[in-house]
């Protein structure tokens, strides 16, 4: 469990954007009518993209819109580390992974990267530009450490690497996702040890087959 | 040969994402041949097959895929039918269904179609973890590609009207838990339901639902179209088939790896990941699948079989099939200290042993890394975590107490050296006894 608070110093109002109510409906549609409440944790989410976090105004509108009492979603937006509860960075949110299989590969450097360069986690930095925090299993074990800044995943890193993509981001660009050691995806560094047969890529698994075990009905 | 399996026997030939993601290229390798002879076959084939070809879930579990479907209602009564996939992957140390999902999406595709057939569903959610981003992006991509060439939706060619939809999770790990998962998707907090009943009987806004595991499903349709004893041919018997692995931790180059199952240990990191770093010899202990199981020392690694039975034997399991390796240099207890906060981070909170254990069990381990204890505090934890053990709704309270009994199992020593160490370093420390002179 995490406590975690709505900011103390919240927005007067909250307006959807005309792209976030057409993302927002499009999710709606996904589950039966009478199961709105489906969509509010990638209505919170999309939320969290315009604005950068969640605030109260915009759990108000959220339940209004998906005919939820506020608490319901109030409590969602709590339960769900993912959604930031106060204001991050203009330039980017860090979220560096420190769990086991990281912390074994060197994240803690990675961390101290940010802290020098940022401040302390969990803290919008002096510039208002970054916001670090440690979290919890990314799910990108085999590419670790590693960290998920905005979006996407930076892979394999050292502190050298994180240090630069920090330099960038502060600089108005946007540093290439995935591995930074030379490798494409999770294949072992230094090329595949799989997955060489050229005779799975030639079509050949293409060409019409007959299914094993078929019954015998289908067989005459 | 490196490793066991050759490559023509590999089900994720795009595991890596060297080759196209798309509806072609997966069709170049051979997703969705043959699907609508498949259905045409009838569901009880395609349940018996699966059943026949010894399946066992991909999630952890390890439960018979093919008998899990089975728990369906034989008929469709008022209430319809869902198939979830738990595509929440967030246990420590594994990252296979991602690749899964980014680079052979279409298999996994092809697998909600033949499943949902099997349970008469003809809707299915895929509960996919908020972080990843670009692999919903990519799914997305992939199922739109789906529907436009009308291998789903309605009135599609295989003549099933199925709808399949992803769900944006939270990050929560506690969704990978089924009922948790399914509150999840019903717009709530993830907290796990009671059981019975079970999701087959009352799952989904209530209707009969079968939850499954991305790598589960993905594969089905390659076995269907491989033969149930082509994929019952690999591993020890009650273990079949092939497995994603994923190596991570203190190897020379971690990665995923799909094998058969019960590659030895040795063999799977010698092969694919360049060994132990510094020498097979350099091995302390590895968690072998995900974090929630026990740890084994290497002695015991020298000829085990990565497989259910075996690890379980051991006292340990094959859980998701990641495997984390530590080598000499590791601090052991820091590791399990560090995999208590995540249990105590993602405790949901709903039953009190577990929410009071898990911060409970890591502040004793912080004070167990630096020392900062008395030796009687290391029987304390454990009967601790025989406590949170069985005695939650769900599995976490008994994934945070594992990697601890594991620990102590195997690695006691180390904690009390520990302690030794920090009270020579210090003139007095709690429980001391100072003379009165």
């Amino acid at each position: 469990m995490s406590v975690r608070r709505l900011a103390a110093v919240q927005p007067e109002s909250f307006t959807f954007k005309p792209e976030t109510l057409e993302k927002a409906n499009w999710w709606i549609a996904k589950y039966p009518d009478s199961r709105r409440q489906s969509a509010v944790i990638p209505i919170l989410w999309l939320v969290q993209k315009q604005e950068g976090w969640v605030s109260e105004p915009a759990i108000t509108a959220i339940a209004k819109m998906l005919g939820m009492p506020q608490i319901r979603v109030y409590e969602v937006a709590t339960f769900y580390t993912m959604f930031m509860l106060e204001p991050v960075g203009s330039a980017a949110l860090i979220q560096v992974c420190g769990t086991t299989p990281c912390q074994l590969r060197g994240s803690e450097a990675l961390m101290k990267v940010c802290k020098d360069k940022i401040g302390p986690k969990d803290k919008l930095s002096a510039d208002g530009k970054f916001y670090w925090q440690e979290v919890e299993c990314l799910g990108a074990c085999t590419n670790a450490p590693m960290a998920q800044i905005n979006d996407y995943f930076y892979e394999d890193l050292t502190p050298d690497n994180l240090a630069q993509i920090i330099d960038d981001f502060a600089a108005g660009k946007t540093p290439k996702t995935g591995p930074y050691n030379g490798r494409f995806t999770s294949e072992p560094l230094g090329g595949a040890t799989s997955l060489t047969d050229p005779s799975l890529f030639d079509g050949s698994l293409a060409k019409p087959i007959k299914i094993p075990n078929a019954p015998e009905a289908e067989k005459a | 040969m490196v490793g066991i399996l050759e490559d023509k026997d590999r089900i994720f030939t795009n595991l890596y994402g060297f080759h196209d993601w798309g509806l072609e290229g997966a069709k170049q390798r051979g997703a969705w041949n043959a699907t609508k002879d498949i259905l045409s076959y009838g569901r009880d084939w395609i349940i018996t097959n699966v059943k026949n070809s010894g399946l066992r879930g991909r999630g952890g579990a390890g439960f018979s895929t093919g008998l899990k479907w089975s728990f369906m209602p034989k008929e469709v009564k008022d209430r319809p039918h869902y198939l979830v996939v738990n595509a929440d992957e967030s246990e420590p140390g594994t990252c296979k269904d991602r690749e899964i999902m980014r680079h052979d999406p279409h298999l996994l595709i092809e697998g909600c179609l033949i499943a949902s057939f099997a349970m008469q569903a003809h809707a299915c959610y895929v509960y996919l973890r908020g972080e990843y981003v670009f692999e919903r992006e990519r799914l997305e991509a992939a199922i739109k590609q789906a529907y436009e060439a009308k291998l789903v939706g309605k009135n599609n060619i295989h003549g099933w009207d199925f709808d399949i939809y992803v769900h944006h999770g939270g990050g929560a790990y506690i969704c990978g838990e089924e009922t948790a998962l399914l509150e999840s998707l019903e717009g709530k907090k993830g907290q796990p339901r009671l059981k019975p009943p079970f999701p087959a009987g009352a799952g989904l806004y209530g209707c009969p639902t079968t939850v499954n595991n991305v790598e589960s499903i993905a594969v089905v349709g390659t076995i269907l179209r491989r033969g149930a004893q082509w994929f019952a041919g690999f591993g020890a018997p009650n273990n079949a088939g092939t497995k994603l692995f994923c190596i991570s931790g203190h190897v020379e180059k971690p990665c995923n790896i799909e094998e058969a199952m019960s590659i030895p240990f040795r063999q799977l990191v010698e092969d694919h990941c360049g060994g132990i770093r510094g020498g097979w010899g350099n091995l302390k202990a590895i968690i072998p699948g995900g974090s929630s199981v026990p740890m084994i020392p290497a002695e015991q690694c020298e000829n085990l079989a990565m497989d259910f039975d075996t690890l379980r034997g051991l006292g340990s399991g094959l859980g998701t099939a990641a495997v984390i390796v530590m080598d000499k240099s590791t601090d052991l207890i820091k590791a399990i200290a560090r995999l208590s906060y995540f249990y105590k981070h993602e405790s949901c909170g709903q039953c009190t042993p577990c929410r009071e254990g898990t911060g409970w069990m890591w502040r004793v381990m912080e004070r167990m890394v630096t020392g900062d204890a008395d030796p009687k505090e290391i029987d304390t934890l454990l009967e601790v975590t025989k406590q949170v053990e069985g005695h939650t709704i769900c599995a976490l309270g008994d994934a945070a107490a594992w990697p601890i009994q594991g620990l102590i199992r195997h690695f006691r020593h180390e904690i009390e050296d520990r302690i030794t160490l920090y009270r020579s370093s210090k003139s007095n420390f709690a429980g001391h006894t100072i003379a009165a002179e």
